[in-house]
């Protein structure tokens, strides 16, 4: 029995190649018909990767043609060399496991992807598609990625502007739910970040901005209420969170102006999102007792840390890696050479999977 | 056999420390269930030595300034007890055990455990007294750990650097409650202290009394600029920090100079 994986990422294949084989992530029964005795297909928007256990060896060809089978039929005579890569045994249990675990994501340590291989795990068995050898090593790999995910600070901080905005809000006032927000200016990003902070329990939002009908329409939107232009600054006296984003040519907050309006509110400290550029806060606002002020770079750099964080942590995740491969090797030698010696039945011994071939 | 069950529950203390310092150089800090179950032992042993301790002298081991230092670092580790878990202060274990090894390992090291040539006669007004006092200062001190975490986290917030710690600090408002809330507790229990000072039967040194009321008026300001939002969180922080420093240094010069003035 060959335990392998042939499949393409984000690594390999951009984004036009990997449509195409991805609509074609149902094609477990076709993989069967190939020579496949087990076979998994996990398809997500950076790889397409079929996972499969098989007695004899089934080229990566085949398997291609079954990925293009139900899919693109028609492109697949446009006879480019297929950015395919193919691993066996170790290496097959070794990159689950990393994959799994959010190693080989574009975003190192995003949790989404062990989500989408328990769908496709799921999926796949539903469909009968899979047996002893793929259930076992996809329960393992569920395991290793818990346990990275516990034991290392691969998945800590955030790496998208929009997320580190809202992480560091929940950091200075922990629950979001009594928080009033002030969007200054209607744009995209304005909303967008409104939106995620909606998402984490906000409900007081006010919005302002130059246009008044704009502003009805984006309080409208994220169900706030609009204040008129003129009247914003007063707005700081209440407020917990500012996010602005005008197209003000000069700083429209500045120390001057705001020191005042927070004598009332020493006890209360005033997160400040500035995502315009040119800014809209004034930098030296920032050295106010109270007051955090994230423009948009302060951000970017939030994110970049925490990305660096995450690489900082991938040895320790490969170490549990590298662990959990060993011992699941050794499990499966164990069990084939007792099954073997008492003339059990085991499901794994039905398969003329031989130890020494992992 | 006291002084035994004060090392074991040092080195559990220092385990903790130990541990958290790996932690951190390795960039990696989790407040596992490490952290409070070794600070959960050395309080079990604290509490063994002071029950000991007690039996030995036949009242509240409160008689010399070893047995106040470690009934402080009881106090300590008992508000965190209290305080940790209930308010998910999970990351406190990190700074209270560095404080308890601290009181805990100056007073095995340092000979001050002196004891009393002729047996003292119990007072159970003195002792609720001295220890109302103590169990205040672990309040006070626990108030002071939760500042230096409110101060940390705040200046990583000010300078966009955010460091592993950050992550697992509690958010800085929940922080500035939890500070509110000690240094209350702390207070009351103080006021008690002092007020039962006044009841204990015997005169009471002058400048014993000085400082105490220095100590309440100094946290009684702390509290009304607080309630009054005349002083700001991080203020109030570095002020619970600078509170408790005196606050120690004055017991240490009280409980050192009531020493001296009690040997032959």
């Amino acid at each position: 029995m060959n335990l392998f994986c042939i499949g393409l990422s984000h690594h390999t294949a951009n984004v036009e190649t990997r449509e195409r084989f991805a609509a074609g992530a149902r094609a477990e029964c076709s993989l069967r018909a190939a020579g496949c005795a087990e076979a998994l297909v996990l398809a997500t928007c950076n790889r397409v990767e079929v996972y499969g256990a098989s007695e004899k060896r089934v080229s990566t060809d085949e398997i291609a043609q079954c990925l293009l089978q139900k899919s693109a039929a028609s492109d697949s005579g446009r006879g480019d060399a297929l950015p395919f890569y193919r691993y066996e045994a170790d290496k097959c249990i070794q990159h689950l496991f990393r994959v799994a675990s959010g190693l080989d994501s574009m975003v190192v340590g995003e949790t989404e992807i062990l989500g989408q291989t328990k769908k496709a795990y799921q999926s796949a068995r539903a469909s009968g598609v899979v047996g002893p050898w793929l259930h076992r090593l996809f329960q393992r790999a569920f395991r290793v990625a818990k346990q990275v995910r516990t034991h290392t600070e691969i998945t800590r901080g955030s790496v998208s502007v929009g997320s580190v905005a809202v992480d560091l809000a929940e950091k200075i006032f922990g629950e979001l739910g009594n928080c009033r927000v002030l969007i200054l200016g209607a744009g995209e990003t304005s909303e967008r970040t409104a939106r995620a902070l909606i998402s984490r329990g906000v409900s007081d939002l006010r919005v302002s901005n130059r246009s008044d009908d704009r502003a009805r329409e984006l309080a409208q939107r994220v169900a706030g209420q609009a204040v008129r232009f003129n009247a914003w600054p007063e707005q700081c006296r209440e407020i917990d969170i500012l996010i602005t984003s005008t197209s003000s040519e000069a700083p429209l907050l500045t120390p001057a102006n705001l020191e005042p309006m927070l004598s009332d509110r020493i006890d209360r400290p005033l997160f400040i999102i500035d995502i315009a550029v040119p800014r809209d806060v004034d930098p030296r606002v920032n050295e106010i007792e109270g007051v955090y002020l994230y423009d948009i770079d302060a951000l970017q750099s939030v994110a970049e840390q925490s990305l660096e964080m995450r690489r900082q942590q991938i040895a320790s995740a490969e170490a549990i890696i590298a662990e959990h491969v060993a011992d699941f090797l050794e499990r499966v030698s164990y069990d084939l050479n007792r099954t073997s010696r008492t003339g059990g039945h085991s499901p794994l011994a039905s398969s003329s999977l031989r130890a020494s071939r992992l | 056999m006291d002084r035994a069950l004060l090392i074991i529950s040092t080195i559990c203390f220092l385990g903790a420390v130990v541990r958290t310092g790996i932690a951190l150089r390795a960039g990696v800090f989790r407040p596992g269930k490490f952290n409070f179950l070794a600070i959960g032992a050395g309080f079990v042993f604290q509490t063994a030595f002071l029950s000991v301790r007690g039996h030995a002298v036949g009242r509240c081991p409160l008689t010399n300034l070893f047995e106040v230092f470690i009934f402080l670092a009881w106090s300590v580790a008992l508000f965190y007890m209290l305080v940790g878990p209930t308010y998910r202060l999970s990351l406190m274990g990190a700074f209270t055990a560095p404080l308890v090894v601290l009181l805990q390992g100056f007073a095995l090291i340092a000979s001050i455990d002196i004891p009393h040539l002729v047996k003292l006669p119990a007072n159970p007004s003195l002792e609720f007294h001295a220890s109302v006092s103590l169990v205040a200062y672990g309040a006070f001190a626990l108030a002071c750990i939760a500042g230096v975490m409110y101060l940390v986290q705040e200046r990583q917030l000010k300078t966009h650097h955010l460091h592993s710690i950050f992550y697992h600090l509690p958010p800085l408002t929940d922080l500035f409650a939890a500070i509110t809330r000690l240094l209350w507790w702390g207070f009351v229990l103080y006021t008690v202290g002092i007020v039962s000072g006044f009841f204990t039967g015997r005169p009471l040194p002058r400048v014993q009394v000085v400082a105490a009321i220095g100590v309440w008026l100094l946290y009684g300001a702390i509290l009304q600029g607080r309630h009054l939002r005349r002083i700001a969180p991080k203020r109030v922080a570095a002020l619970c920090i600078v509170g408790f420093s005196v606050a120690l240094t004055l017991l240490w010069g009280i409980t050192f100079s009531a020493q001296t003035r009690s040997m032959p």
